[in-house]
């Protein structure tokens, strides 16, 4: 009997995803053991022809990192979409944008000009990419940026969400423990839709630290406090921690080692949006109830942009702030 | 931009104060701007910042927040929570290039029927000189120009 295909695929992301799969160790040989990897371009040499004359539904999972960024990354989401019984949004990117979701704060034009005109960048001649160059041999192209960062969910039908920047590890190997069974009969999978490898609670749930009521006279970056007080909580020492609006699951490692949570786990289960939560959390236990002292207070979130939405912008309410529609 | 831009502006009002303003207003006949679609909730405190994103972003071109005067909440302080919200969500509305002038946080007791009919025709006003927000349209992909929030 041949074994049930496997394909992982990554768009606009870093590689990350695809060294927390690797980093699962002996488990791989599971994946190996009960999956044909069919197509995983960092690991496997696939061509997308060869994804192109599979049946449709012949892959069983495809694991997708990375944001929709351009034409080409939507094209490959339709194609492994409809060559895929399931297909798993697999880490932040492909969730909701990530860090490459914050494009969606400028204007595409400003993007490709601090990539190919800024000081660091020797480019004297002041090119820019061209969708096709005309060479000896004929024609060449690359594909077109897409006009803002899209999740994958936003571009096609999605079977399951996976988070986490990268997702952790122990989650893959659960998850991958969970489809094996469910090919050996012995458990069912989720409802679609679901959020696989994780939890449905928040990152102060799983936090040993002690908390207190809050009450927050002022906000600081990280290294401005030393030491750190190692058992309370990070929030409760005016470090804006994102642990209470994201998502349980990675047993809160951050704040364990003393680092504010920065919310890669993407929102808590019922958050709509996932700024606005933490807008919430951290403007309900600032200490200042006139306006001065409370600006004063907020002066300490330089970035509130960022602060909300490293890594949840393209699948916010907003999707984008306004000048990623000057285009 | 439209010569004839009416804004669309989503009000929510406290049960206790602001929205008792509103019914005083319309018993005392005072005209205000139809503009202003008014939600009561039982306080200001109620109000996620998510309530003001979803009216935003699905077409709503202000939205007006309403409350209790400062030390007389029926909840003793959920409207100083909603001060601090406001301030906050003002910032990140910036950063995001949006405009803060679109959302507005007005203070009427029940009694303060004519404030806050006052208030609401200057926040049409306001909201009026500032043109469509259109985020459903941007989002589609149908409007060009941007706004820059100064």
């Amino acid at each position: 009997m041949s074994k049930p295909k496997f394909a992982m695929y990554w768009s606009g992301s870093c590689g990350g995803c695809e060294i927390a799969v690797i980093n699962i160790h002996e488990k791989i040989l599971d994946v190996d053991a009960n999956f044909e990897v069919a197509f995983w371009p960092v690991a496997v040499d696939a061509k997308v022809k060869d994804v192109e004359a599979l049946a449709d539904g012949d892959i069983l999972l495809t694991l997708w990192n990375g944001s929709i960024r351009n034409e080409e990354n939507e094209h490959m989401a339709h194609l492994l979409r409809r060559k895929s019984k399931l297909l798993v949004a697999f880490g932040s990117c492909a969730t909701e944008g990530c860090v490459p979701g914050l494009a969606n704060l400028s204007p595409l034009s400003e993007i490709i000009d601090t990539a190919y005109t800024t000081l660091t960048t020797d480019n004297p001649n002041n090119i820019r990419p061209q969708h096709v160059t005309k060479v000896p041999e004929g024609e060449i192209s690359i594909p077109v940026l897409k006009d803002r960062v899209y999740t994958l969910a936003q571009v096609v039908d999605v079977d399951y969400f996976m988070p986490g920047c990268p997702p952790e590890s122990h989650q893959i190997a659960a998850v991958i423990d969970l489809v094996i069974q469910v090919l050996q009969g012995k458990a069912e999978l989720p409802p679609k839709g679901a959020v696989i490898g994780a939890g449905s609670s928040t990152v102060c749930e799983d936090c040993p630290r002690k908390r207190n009521v809050k009450s927050i006279k002022a906000f600081h970056r990280i290294q401005e406090i030393a030491p750190l007080d190692p058992e309370l909580c990070i929030l409760e020492q005016g470090i804006p921690c994102n642990g209470p609006a994201t998502r349980s699951g990675c047993n809160a490692r951050c704040p364990r080692v003393g680092a504010q949570c920065i919310g890669c786990y993407g929102p808590a289960e019922g958050v709509v949006d996932y700024g606005a939560r933490l807008l919430t959390a951290f403007a309900s236990v600032i200490d200042a109830n006139e306006p001065e002292e409370i600006e004063r207070i907020l002066d300490g979130i330089p970035d509130p942009a960022g602060q909300f939405y490293r890594f949840n912008l393209a699948d916010s309410l907003f999707r984008a702030g306004a000048p990623a529609f000057k285009n | 931009m439209s010569e004839h831009f009416e804004p669309v502006i989503i009000g929510f009002t406290c049960n206790w104060c602001s929205y008792r303003a509103a019914d005083l207003a319309g018993t005392a006949r005072l005209k205000y701007a139809p503009n202003v679609r008014l939600v009561r909730l039982m306080c200001s405190g109620r109000l996620d910042p998510t309530f003001v994103m979803k009216a935003l972003s699905d077409g709503a071109d202000g939205v007006l927040i309403t409350g209790c005067h400062p030390g007389e909440c029926h909840y003793v302080e959920q409207n100083y929570k909603t001060l601090r919200r406001y301030l906050l969500l003002r910032r990140l509305l910036q950063g995001m290039g949006i405009a803060p002038e679109r959302v507005k946080l007005v203070w009427a007791s029940a009694a303060e029927g004519a404030k806050l009919a006052n208030e609401i025709n200057s926040f049409v006003e306001e909201v009026r000189a500032l043109g469509p927000l259109g985020w459903p349209q941007k989002l589609a992909g149908n409007v060009k120009e941007v706004e820059v929030a100064a």
